[in-house]
């Protein structure tokens, strides 16, 4: 397992009452939650805002490197065979050519270690790479040409003659089911719960809504393609990449070439945008590979094209909710079952009932998720997995019960918010989402709602309101560890190989290791994204924030430790003990008697160094195992939808959010938006067509998988508790994913409202509501 | 004898035009000029990403071919601050959270100075109400819809467009 699988895992698993939380000392809150008015929560700038808006961030396609080569991809056109011929010749001949790689030179290679099946695996797939003459999917990789300009390459590779042998292949998700399909398996459990008898007591229920929601394919299209730019210095690989796990990677890449973990190095200073799609898929390698043979420094970006073929997406979901309340709106009965597509040989299935396994109190649960697997790139994780589309359904659903009920959708959750976790009973760490909802639905007007669908008309357009909830789970990865070097002039650099594609993290960890070490912002230098940094922390799960926090929090109090060690015996904490110091003014002083304090530049000159640098790892996640932990949400939307047309615009949204302490309120706020807007996205436009005859992508390109622009995106509104977690590092919880999930419904709930169309089927494009 | 001037004019330097033909704008910017600041994003015209200013008019850069700029002056994001640190957009950027990653960011800077250009002198876009009046406000629609040719998918819309009215209402004033 990787270390948030298994963080997950181990949280899914363990009994309530084991250890306490152990990431802070004596096992009370971080202590940090108390500092108020400091750093943190301040709306601060993003740190890396001069060199993003001069151009002057390099990115992993540019980085120049002497003698290096480019790299132009051939892809295969069929679903599932073998390459009968393969003809390179003129290819080769072409000028500017180094070389043409294939199955047929192509170094020998293990295949890539599936992610989650050992600690530093990052695979997203473990099929061979350009080992034999298999197709495996449509898309696939059969040869990598090398030149000296991009041009000559790209020429050269539409040179490249290949036939096939076909062999039947599965690409229809009706043959796939027919084939059958296997349950999820998910943190270490198959995706199986039955909690009572879900199906007598929904048929004895006082009202029932059962119903099957449908979603799409789609891809994360990050606006910078995956890219990379890779070297060999004899028997050590440099790869600059654009990557959301540089040390699974480092390591995963040695496994594949057969080296040592040090013998590799990756970095990814900066990320264009990730959501999940950024881990190791088979371009990397093949990078590596064809640099290996050229014995040249290889650039390979893909084109849009590519990163479709190469890179899986969302997988798509056929997903049945089925909800049975009483008169008084409560739930007797919550199903959510279905089938999710899946590649084969892969890691991330789409576990879309997720978030129905925390949200609400019921008298009985069924919860299965079934995966059909599919010749296709294998589908992988992107922003919320399984909660992004699982919000829609279950929350749409909830949605369906207010209206048989004839009761306020936000009352109707409120009525059936539950005491402590559903599934495991454990009791939550901290949820306020009806101080969340309430809060909401006073900002947004909801009051003003008329409840009655198809009622609102202004013109030819229909106006209506929806809400919906967001739910994500906490995380913190088990790997997290840092090192802080402090100077003699003051300053600290801390260093973790953790990751920002955009998230702030940066930004972020500054404000919060300065006010960790009583500093100035300013003073504070935090170095990320390469490989040969402490820490084992994957840009995924919402859970960087809280793993290099815990981290740091452990490398900080190894170093008032080593700190005391050096205080002379005239110092104003001679004879102290690390309990009885606190960071204060660039410094330490005692707890209780601030005056006794020095500061650490007097500390480093009194001992005669330089500097000092510290290394630790956090405690294991052990308040996962302890408590149900989740990020919250109280989404609401007006949509107004063209009567003649069907054209749907979201004119006003609001996230009320109930995310434990917002670190950085500027950022935090982008993070969120952007959750909304990509949900706008998934709502109304995002779909990646997939052919069911030939199982190929039919739209690998922004002109026809179509993003949220300008025009679509109403000025976001965003507000939250801001009520700490206890059980948190900082009092935080993960904020990056949480706005994704519940945006979906609350579109299509407030499209019935303005409408009274129910669409159960993503994305509500204008011919479902013509 | 008369020599004629086949040089393209990128940032203010005169930069030769690429033997390549082959070669586009684009990529004579990042590969061979090492001018990384003008991304790509699809290189087909479909996200903006590549956007630069030929003669003060955004274009993108990926569907130009090199050599056709030759006599032209291309201003890329490198050049736009010209001997300031930072032009007054890009500090509007940082200050309304205008990107996350930073990849689509040089594109929406360099397309709000077009846009703003456009704007004043009278283009019109599909939601002007009257084509007749010349000079077109940019108001919160006319803004949203004339930058949407540039994609953003970390969700940054609502601070690029409140630093591009920001800073487009000082430029008016």
């Amino acid at each position: 397992m990787s270390n948030v699988e298994d963080a997950k895992q181990s949280a899914m698993n363990s009994p309530l009452e084991l250890a306490p939380d152990s990431w802070a000392p004596g096992n009370g809150p971080d202590p940090l939650i108390q500092h108020n008015g400091g750093r943190i929560g301040a709306s601060v700038s993003r740190v890396d805002g001069g060199p993003k808006v001069r151009g002057a961030a390099p990115f992993a396609a540019e980085f120049a490197l002497d003698d290096m080569v480019y790299a132009a991809l051939v892809f295969s056109t069929i679903a599932k065979g073998r390459i009968a011929t393969l003809d390179t010749t003129v290819a080769e001949a072409a000028p500017g050519v180094v070389l043409v790689m294939t199955h047929r030179n192509a170094p020998r290679m293990r295949p890539m270690p599936l992610f989650g099946t050992s600690e530093k695996a990052a695979g997203a797939d473990s099929l061979p790479i350009m080992q034999d003459d298999r197709v495996r999917w449509n898309g696939q990789a059969v040869a990598v040409v090398l030149a000296e300009t991009r041009e000559q390459a790209d020429h050269a590779a539409s040179m490249i003659r290949v036939t096939y042998e076909t062999e039947p292949a599965t690409t229809s998700f009706e043959q796939a089911k027919a084939n059958g399909t296997e349950t999820a398996h998910l943190f270490g459990h198959d995706v199986h719960i039955e909690i009572g008898d879900a199906e007598a007591a929904l048929a004895a229920a006082h009202v029932s809504v059962d119903a099957t929601y449908r979603t799409p394919y789609q891809n994360h299209n990050a606006i910078e393609p995956h890219a990379t730019t890779v070297a060999w210095h004899s028997d050590e690989l440099v790869m600059h990449d654009a990557s959301q796990l540089v040390g699974h990677q480092a390591w995963s890449l040695a496994h594949i070439f057969g080296i040592e973990e040090e013998q590799v190095r990756v970095t990814a200073p900066y990320v264009g945008g990730a959501f999940g799609g950024k881990g190791l898929w088979s371009h990397q390698v093949l990078a590596a590979a064809a640099a290996k043979l050229a014995d040249r420094p290889v650039r390979l970006a893909l084109s849009r094209e590519g990163v479709y073929r190469l890179v899986g997406g969302r997988a798509r979901t056929e997903q049945r909710v089925a909800i049975g309340a009483g008169a008084d709106g409560r739930f007797d009965a919550i199903i959510h079952t279905g089938t999710a597509v899946s590649g084969r040989d892969k890691a991330a299935p789409e576990a879309f009932a997720f978030p129905t396994q925390s949200s609400y109190a019921a008298g009985s649960f069924q919860i299965d998720v079934q995966l059909a697997y599919q010749d296709m790139v294998t589908n992988t994780t992107m922003r919320a997995p399984g909660e992004a589309v699982g919000s829609f359904a279950i929350e749409s659903a909830v949605d369906e019960v207010a209206v048989a009920l004839g009761m306020d959708p936000i009352e109707l959750r409120i009525r059936n918010e539950p005491d402590n976790d559903p599934i495991t009973g454990r009791p939550f760490s901290s949820r306020h989402l009806v101080e969340a909802w309430r809060a909401g639905a006073e900002r947004f007007g909801w009051a003003k709602r008329n409840p009655t669908p198809g009622t609102v008309r202004d013109g030819e357009w229909l106006v209506g309101m929806g809400c919906a909830a967001a739910t994500h789970l906490y995380v913190r990865q088990p790997g997290g560890a840092a090192r802080i070097t402090l100077t003699s002039d003051g300053n600290v650099t801390v260093d973790v190989a953790a990751h920002d594609a955009g998230m702030g993290t940066a930004t972020a960890q500054g404000q919060v290791i300065a006010e960790r070490l009583g500093l100035e912002p300013e003073q504070v230098s935090f170095r990320f994204a390469d490989s040969r940094m402490p820490g084992l922390v994957a840009a995924l799960g919402s859970s960087q924030t809280v793993t290099v926090g815990a981290a740091v929090a452990a490398a900080q109090r190894v170093l008032v430790a080593e700190l005391l060690k050096l205080v002379g015996h005239d110092s104003p904490l001679a004879g102290l003990t690390t309990e009885q110091v606190g960071v204060l003014d660039g410094g330490l002083a005692k707890l209780d008697e601030p005056a006794r304090h020095e500061s650490y530049t007097s500390i480093l000159a009194g001992a005669g160094r330089d500097e000092i640098a510290v290394e630790a790892s956090a405690p294991p996640p052990v308040e996962m195992m302890n408590w149900s932990m989740h990020s919250y949400g109280a989404m609401f939307c007006e949509v107004r939808v063209n009567g003649v047309t069907g054209e749907t615009r979201v004119s006003r949204f609001l996230g009320s959010m109930d995310c434990g302490r917002v670190l950085n309120p500027k950022t935090a706020t982008s993070q969120f938006r952007g959750g909304i807007i990509m949900g706008l996205g998934l709502a109304l436009t995002e779909q990646t067509h997939f052919d069911e005859r030939k199982g190929r992508i039919m739209n690998p390109s922004l002109a026809e998988y179509h993003l949220p622009v300008h025009m679509d995106v109403p000025e976001i509104d965003v507000i939250w508790t801001g009520i700490p977690d206890p059980h948190t590092p900082m009092g935080a919880r993960g904020i990056g994913e949480l706005s994704i999930t519940g945006t979906g419904a609350a579109i299509a709930n407030a499209i019935f409202n303005a409408t009274g169309k129910r669409i159960r089927d993503l994305p509500i494009t204008p011919d479902k509501l013509m | 004898m008369v020599t004629k001037d086949f040089s393209i004019r990128i940032n203010g330097t005169a930069v030769g035009p690429p033997a390549d033909p082959r070669v586009s704008l684009l990529d004579l910017l990042r590969e061979t000029l090492q001018l990384h600041g003008t991304k790509k994003g699809c290189d087909q015209g479909a996200c903006g990403a590549c956007t630069v200013l030929a003669d003060g008019e955004r274009i993108v850069s990926c569907l130009a071919l090199a050599v056709q700029y030759v006599g032209r002056n291309v201003v890329t994001i490198e050049g736009l601050a010209g001997d300031d640190e930072l032009h007054p957009l890009q500090r509007a950027f940082i200050e309304h959270d205008g990107f996350q990653c930073g990849y689509c960011t040089p594109g929406q800077i360099c397309s709000a100075v077009g846009m703003a250009a456009e704007a004043r002198r009278g283009v019109p876009s599909h939601v002007t109400p009257d084509l007749t009046v010349g000079e077109v406000e940019l108001t919160h629609d006319e803004l949203r819809e004339r930058m949407s040719g540039n994609l953003c998918r970390c969700g940054a819309h609502n601070g690029i467009v409140a630093a591009i009215a920001e800073t487009c209402a000082g430029e008016r004033k």
